[in-house]
């Protein structure tokens, strides 16, 4: 494992070298800038306006509601670059390198297949993290800012943001093994979409208590675990509010998320292990 | 010491196919033997084994005493692949110093610039590969090869890409790699540039070696011709101890002899007797 830190630095470099980090800094401002201007109109409206009658009846605070909303907005929108980026930097490591001539140099050093993966994972792992945090953090500061609201739980969803943007690096990088880069890069959005779709019906099922609809997400969850930690990132943005604010928050896009339970996290490191093996496995059987 | 490179009843099969069907194949320690054999005889495969970037369906194959794969085989060996491309964005020194450290040679400036030189690029060193020519590339490709000093090489088709001047920059370099011991498996199609530099040459059919020796002992006589007085005569089959004989028999019948040569078979005609109708 000695090459790993040389394999991460090639990485890192290449991303460099070739504007990726360039784009996604000019983009990501944009969509920040896009979540600020979003942030600044909707609390301003809620300011402004009254609360509709029944709302207020109920006692359902509309700034919380807002805040939650919209900063659960953000949290998609921040998960889903994070893949992007995620899927990007891994979907052609392996097969798609080897298909174009650039693998063969690397592997036939004494560094060995299984640095070369874990120094891609790391280098991965390791932008998508410090991506994720600043998006996040930055996100944090504007609904703060702007509405005065904060989320309940602050550093769980963001950690939980942060792995799951990891656990789709880990899986870009089993389906570079097999796969070429362009059915690598459908496949991972594909299960992205999936997972995400599965975790809507269960909060569907949640609301109209549907049993089989909540299965169908239960089982998505242990399969795919980066959508179990998104759901329970965004639970825990709202994990102390009550009341009617919680059962109206509960009928929007993003307020029926399921907290993860106990094994959530356990469940994803030996899920990132286990896919990590998996990796290693079928690339050192490869014929390059 | 162990020899540079042995393989020994190697078996690749993909599927159906098999691509090589049993082969046997030494490379002594700093000798320089050439690969010859029409196209899907199987050279690359052999190669890529060698490396460990494919594996074996049956057979063994050793690097400098270690498993063909293992990273004691991987450290003591360089490669240039046949297809290969280096990522644009590195130039030619950045290029060799990340396969420095991958392979973990302390050479530092020095051995790169020396390198670079080596190949004739030592004007390209800050140059990007995506701003380099193919032959260029290939050039950077071989001193890529040599970073770390390796005692045994893998080139498969070197010179596929270069400029007579390339090419003759790679004999001459292939030559030193002999002076300093460096052990060569060549890939080629380039019959006179193998018959050239190569002390040894294995010729590879169908997955098989069908002939291998010394270019001087693959080669037979095929006659022996003197210039006389009135043209050229042609001894058809005689060989080179044969020539005195028939100097002196027609020196006897008052022939006049202005020169005398052995002809024997060139290597191009010993590989196409040998691969057959395997012509692709
Ligand atoms: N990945 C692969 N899958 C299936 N068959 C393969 C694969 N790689 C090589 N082959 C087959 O194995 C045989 C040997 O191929 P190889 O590349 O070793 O030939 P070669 O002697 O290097 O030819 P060339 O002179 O064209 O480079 C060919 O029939 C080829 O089609
Ligand atoms: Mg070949």
């Amino acid at each position: 494992m000695r090459g790993v830190p040389v394999v991460v630095g090639y990485a890192l470099r290449e991303s460099l070298r070739r504007r990726v980090f360039l784009v996604v800094l000019v983009l990501t401002a944009a969509f920040v800038a896009l979540y600020w201007l979003g942030a600044q109109k909707a609390f301003e409206a809620v300011d402004e306006s009254e609360p509709p009658p029944a709302a207020a009846l109920a006692g359902i605070d509309t700034r919380t509601l807002t805040g939650a909303t919209l900063f659960g907005l953000s949290m998609f929108g921040t998960l889903f670059l994070g893949v992007v980026l995620a899927a990007f930097l891994t979907l052609s490591v392996v097969r798609g390198d080897a298909e174009r001539g650039l693998l063969q140099p690397l592997v036939v050093r004494p560094i060995g297949r299984a640095a070369l993966l874990v120094g891609r994972f790391l280098a991965a792992a390791a932008v998508c993290t410090v991506y994720v945090l600043a998006v996040y953090g930055a996100n944090l500061a504007i609904t703060w800012s702007t509405g005065s609201w904060r989320p309940d739980r602050i550093v769980e969803p963001a950690l939980e943001l942060t792995a799951a943007v990891a656990v789709i690096a880990a899986l870009s990088l089993l389906g570079s093994v097999v796969l070429s880069a362009t059915a690598n890069g459908i496949a991972v959005f594909m299960v992205f979409g999936a997972g995400l779709v599965a975790g809507l019906l269960g909060q569907i099922g949640e609301v109209l208590e549907s049993d089989t609809l909540r299965d169908v997400a239960e089982v998505t969850s242990w399969v795919l675990p980066f959508e179990a930690l998104y759901q329970d990132g965004l639970n825990a943005i709202t994990a102390d509010t009550s009341g009617f604010t919680e059962f109206a928050l509960q009928l929007g896009p993003f307020g029926g998320a399921q907290p993860g339970g106990p094994f959530l996290w356990p469940w994803t490191v030996a899920y990132l292990l286990l896919v990590g093996v998996a990796a290693l496995a079928a690339f050192a059987r490869k014929d390059l | 010491m162990a020899a540079a490179f042995t393989v020994r009843g190697l078996v690749k099969r993909y599927g159906p196919l098999t691509a090589l069907g049993g082969v046997d194949l030494d490379v002594e320690e700093g000798e320089l033997v050439g690969l010859l054999g029409p196209n899907g005889a199987g050279k690359s495969t052999l190669v890529k084994i060698g490396c460990g970037l494919v594996r074996a369906s049956a057979g063994e194959a050793y690097v400098c005493g270690a498993r063909a794969g293992s990273a004691e085989a991987r450290a003591a060996m360089g490669y240039l692949a046949e297809l290969f491309r280096f990522p644009g964005w590195t130039t030619a020194d950045e290029l060799l110093e990340l396969h420095q450290r991958l392979a973990g040679s302390a050479g530092g400036a020095e051995e790169r610039a020396e390198l670079l030189e080596l190949v004739g690029l030592e004007d390209a060193r800050r140059r990007r590969v995506e701003a380099m020519s193919k032959g260029m590339q290939q050039r950077l490709g071989i001193a890529q090869a040599l970073v770390g000093t390796p005692r045994f090489l893998f080139l498969d088709e070197p010179t596929s890409a270069l400029d007579p001047g390339g090419r003759r920059t790679v004999r001459g370099l292939l030559e030193e790699l002999r002076r300093r011991g460096v052990a060569v498996l060549l890939n080629s199609h380039l019959l006179s540039e193998v018959e050239l530099v190569c002390d040894r040459v294995a010729i590879l059919s169908r997955g098989s070696i069908v002939a291998e020796g010394r270019p001087s002992e693959l080669a037979r006589p095929h006659g022996v011709e003197v210039d006389v007085g009135g043209g050229t005569r042609l001894f058809a089959g005689a060989g080179r101890e044969e020539a005195p004989r028939i100097v002196a028999g027609l020196v006897a019948s008052g022939e006049q002899v202005y020169g005398v040569r052995v002809l024997e078979t060139t290597l191009e005609e010993i590989y196409l007797e040998a691969v057959g109708d395997d012509t692709a």
